[in-house]
């Protein structure tokens, strides 16, 4: 069947290959450089393609690699196959053991989007308004990745360069991202904003208390999303609270801090000083949410938006 | 490894509201595309065209999925229900029913793909709640309701499906 010539709303002509396997992959798209690209949910490359803002001549599906989309644990880590669809991590129950993790997952988009968008796609696209980065920030993270020079494992700090950049050299794919599961005494949270379900957010806090007893927090990890051309580390405000009593004041503070480490830039999403103001709020909450956590207490949070 | 060309052609094996189907289709043609003009299932609507209304979701392999979001060639050796899979035998499905009786719609473009959301969740969650109904459709945009209706409508197809009648 032939695209009809009257349509306006379609991506450039391109070459399709269905690998079999992760190496294969990577191996076409090593020998095919820039031109070619790597297509996992789709969720971003297919509307990118169709305002032919991306123009590959070379598409390289994953979704047809078995073994790449299970979600394990094993050994204090859970380890994510770089297909798992942001659905089957939202319905995981080991997954939802690091509750940020589903608060993540569930809100990403919408149902349909959420049922064919993964998380690799979404690390290795490295968009600053992606859920993914900031949250698994907060945890010890790593990814193990495959590609023409064999294995490597990249610690999740390390991954991501720049603005849709990352360290992946070419035709080296993700194939598993790796969790070790927080101590004891924690808890984390992620509220993300966003004006309704399908778009981005216009601002996201990810926050991961480590507590040493009931008030007193251990080591505090606070990322900010959407705030800078990378998820944006508040080390402030993380100082605001180690070692500290956790305090209404002492997550003012903290939340204060976010609030200056955010360098957001004005967009349809907001102009920057709104968003430094949501970044303000939005930490604020995922304190308080992660807080109770680590006492135990069941806490639901997730991306927020008018009629929710 | 399958390859195809650009502009070539890439055999495609795909069953359609239970319909198997084996043809060859460009690499860039859209899901939905293939659904309207090559089956010829026009239920499925084409809204916003940028995975943002949900006019075009169909299931695929039982998950709601947007079909202007997805190549028809990843669809292969796939189940696939459209609008028009909904009802049996000349009998309109609960929730069309239900959507018919609670005037859940105006206009009708948002339509299949809302009844295709709704049965994605009330195939999962029988006695969703509104706050779940909410965000099983928070992917389906609806210009004209304000959604009340379309709330009254899961709920009394919830209703109709738990009782088991039509």
């Amino acid at each position: 069947m032939n695209i009809k010539q009257e349509y306006t709303v379609y991506t450039t002509s391109f070459r399709y290959l269905r690998a079999s396997s992760l190496e294969q992959a990577g191996s076409v798209l090593a020998e095919l450089g820039e031109d070619a690209k790597a297509l996992a949910g789709g969720q971003s490359l297919i509307p990118l393609m169709k305002l032919r803002l991306s123009r590959p001549t070379t598409l390289v599906d994953l979704n047809f690699i078995s073994g790449i989309s299970g979600i394990r644990e094993q050994a204090g880590r859970l380890a994510i196959g770089a297909m798992a669809r942001h659905a089957d991590i939202e319905n995981s129950a080991v997954a939802s053991k690091i509750p940020i993790l589903h608060d993540c997952a569930a809100g990403i988009a919408d149902v349909q989007v959420r049922n064919r968008g993964t998380i690799g796609g979404s690390l290795a696209e490295a968009d600053p308004t992606g859920d993914w980065l900031p949250v698994l920030l907060t945890l010890a993270c790593e990814v193990n990745c495959v590609g023409p020079a064999g294995k490597r494992t990249i610690p999740l700090p390390d991954l991501v360069k720049d603005a849709f950049t990352t360290d992946l050299r070419a035709g080296e794919l993700l194939r598993e991202v790796a969790v070790k599961a927080p101590p004891a005494k924690s808890g984390g949270a992620y509220i993300a904003f966003k004006r309704c379900a399908p778009v981005y957010a216009s601002a996201s806090a990810a926050v991961q208390l480590e507590m040493s007893d009931h008030d007193t927090c251990k080591e505090a990890h606070i990322y900010l999303g959407c705030v800078g051309l990378t998820p944006v580390r508040a080390s402030q405000a993380e100082l605001e609270l180690n070692g500290k009593k956790i305090s209404p004041k002492s997550i003012e503070a903290a939340a204060e801090a976010a609030m200056t480490a955010a360098e957001p830039a004005s967009d349809m999403r907001g102009s920057s000083e709104y968003k430094r103001v949501l970044v303000r709020a939005l930490v604020k909450r995922a304190l308080e949410a992660a807080l109770r956590r680590s006492r135990g207490e069941h806490v639901e949070v997730s991306h927020e938006y008018v009629g929710r | 490894m399958s390859t195809s060309a650009a502009k070539e052609l890439v055999p495609l094996r795909v069953t359609v509201n239970g319909e198997a189907h084996e043809l060859e289709v460009e690499a860039r043609l859209l899901l939905v595309e293939l659904l309207r003009e090559k089956f010829e299932l026009t239920g499925t609507h084409i809204g916003c065209d940028t995975s943002y209304c949900g006019a075009c979701t169909v299931l695929l392999n039982g998950a709601p999925v947007k079909s202007c979001t997805v190549f028809a060639v990843q669809a292969h050796q796939s189940n696939i229900l459209t609008v028009e899979g909904l009802a049996k035998g000349g009998e309109l499905h609960p929730i069309q029913k239900a959507f018919a009786a609670c005037h859940g719609l105006q206009c009708g473009y948002c339509t299949p793909g809302l009844l295709m959301a709704s049965l994605s969740l009330l195939s999962k969650n029988p006695r969703p709640n509104d706050r779940e109904i909410r965000k099983a459709i928070s992917g389906n945009t609806c210009r004209c309701t304000g959604y009340q209706n379309i709330f009254k409508s899961i709920r009394m197809a919830a209703e109709s499906m738990a009782q088991g009648k039509s």
